[in-house]
C-alpha cells in the first residue's frame, strides 16, 4: 500500500500546481527530452530574430514618407492576360500548410514506429519545402528582372520596400532550405533504423522546427503581403 | 518507458486542423479583395492569430505540454508587444517630423504596376 501512496505523490501534478512544482523542486524543470527543450529554446530565440525583422519593417513602413508600393499588384501573376493578385504567394502558403500537415503525420507515425511511413512523409514534407523555395526563386527572379526591384530602389515607391522584402523573405527562405536539408538527413536515418533504440523524439523535434517555419510564414503573409 | 513518452494523439485531430488551416488561409487570401480599412486589417490579424494559434497548439503540441514549458515558450515573446507599441508610437512621430521639416508630400500615391509598364513602353518608344 505504501508503494501506491509513494507513486501518487511522485506523479507530476498538472496545471498551475504543476508549474509551481516543476520550477520550485530541486530537480529537472522540463519533463521532455533535452533535445526537445533545446529546440524550443532555439525557436524562442528565432522568434525574437523574426520579430526584430517584422517590427523594423513596421517602423520603416510607417516612417517612410514616400508612398509604400501596392504588394497585391506587384505580386500578381497574369493568367490569360488577367492579373490575379498575390496568387503565387497564396499557392506558396497552401504548399507550406500542406507540408506542415505531412510533417504532423510523420511525427505521429514515428511514435508508432512505422519507419517506412515516417520516412516517406518526411520526404514528402521536404519535397513541398523544396518546391516552396523554387517558387520563391521564381518570384525573386521575376521581381528583379521584370519589375526592377532592388534592395536599394524600386520604380513603384518607397525604396525600403525592396530591402524589407529581400531581407525578410530571404531569411525565411534560408530557414526553409535549412529545414529541407535537416528533414532529409533525419528521414534517411529514420529509414535506416538509426533511432530504433533511442526512440523517435527526433522526428517530433524536427517537426517543431518545420512547423515554426510555417508559423513565421503566417506572419510574413499577413503583415508583408496582405497589409 | 520514458523514451516513448512523446506526444501521441489520434490522427483525426491533425486532419481536422489541417483542413481548418486551409480554410483559414483561404479566408486570409480573400481579405486581399476587401477595400483598405479597419475591417480588412482586423480580419488579416484575426486569421493570422487563429492560424498561428492552431499551428502552435496542435501541430507543435503546445496544448498538451506542461505549463512550465508552455510559459517558457510563450512568456518571453510577450515583451515583444512592448517593442511593437514603442516602435509604433515612435514611427508616427518620425513620419510627422519628416513631413513637417523635409517637405515630403504626405498624400503621395505609389506607382501602380500598370503605370510602370506604360512608362516602360514610352521609354522604349523613344529609342
Amino acid at each position: 500500500m505504501s508503494d501506491i501512496a509513494a507513486t501518487d505523490a511522485l506523479a507530476p501534478k498538472s496545471g498551475v500546481e504543476g508549474l509551481v512544482d516543476d520550477w520550485s523542486a530541486d530537480k529537472q524543470t522540463y519533463h521532455v527530452p533535452w533535445g526537445k527543450a533545446m529546440m524550443w529554446i532555439f525557436l524562442v530565440s528565432d522568434t525574437f530574430i523574426f520579430t526584430c525583422f517584422l517590427t523594423s519593417y513596421m517602423n520603416v513602413r510607417w516612417t517612410a514618407t514616400e508612398p509604400w508600393p501596392y504588394p497585391s499588384e506587384i505580386f500578381a501573376l497574369e493568367f490569360g492576360g488577367v492579373p490575379i493578385p498575390l496568387i503565387l504567394i497564396a499557392i506558396m502558403t497552401f504548399i507550406l500548410i500542406t507540408s506542415s500537415g505531412t510533417m504532423a503525420l510523420a511525427v505521429n507515425y514515428g511514435y508508432r514506429r512505422d519507419r517506412q511511413k515516417t520516412a516517406l512523409l518526411m520526404l514528402a514534407t521536404a519535397a513541398f519545402g523544396a518546391s516552396f523555395v523554387g517558387m520563391q526563386a521564381f518570384e525573386w527572379t521575376k521581381l528583379i528582372t521584370g519589375e526592377g526591384i532592388r534592395p536599394w530602389a524600386n520604380p513603384f515607391g518607397a525604396p525600403q520596400f525592396g530591402s524589407v522584402f529581400f531581407m525578410i523573405t530571404g531569411f525565411h527562405g534560408l530557414h526553409v532550405t535549412g529545414g529541407v536539408i535537416y528533414l532529409l538527413i533525419v528521414a534517411r536515418k529514420v529509414y535506416l533504423g538509426h533511432y530504433e533504440k533511442k526512440g523517435y523524439e527526433i522526428v517530433e523535434i524536427a517537426g517543431l522546427y518545420w512547423h515554426f517555419v510555417d508559423l513565421v510564414w503566417v506572419f510574413i503573409f499577413a503583415l508583408f503581403y496582405l497589409w | 518507458m520514458s523514451a516513448e513518452a512523446g506526444q501521441q494523439h489520434p490522427l483525426g485531430i491533425y486532419y481536422k486542423v489541417w483542413v481548418l488551416l486551409f480554410v483559414l488561409s483561404g479566408f486570409s487570401y480573400a481579405t486581399d479583395f476587401l477595400p483598405d480599412g479597419i475591417l480588412r486589417w482586423a480580419l488579416i490579424l484575426l486569421f493570422m492569430v487563429l492560424k498561428a494559434g492552431f499551428i502552435v497548439a496542435i501541430f507543435m503540441h503546445a496544448f498538451w505540454e506542461r505549463m512550465a514549458l508552455v510559459f517558457t515558450i510563450l512568456g518571453p515573446p510577450i515583451v515583444l508587444f512592448l517593442l511593437i507599441a514603442f516602435l509604433g508610437a515612435e514611427s508616427q512621430y518620425t513620419w510627422g517630423t519628416r513631413v513637417l521639416y523635409r517637405g515630403q508630400d504626405p498624400n503621395a500615391m505609389p506607382v501602380t504596376v500598370e503605370e510602370f509598364h506604360a512608362m516602360e513602353h514610352a521609354a522604349e518608344a523613344e529609342h
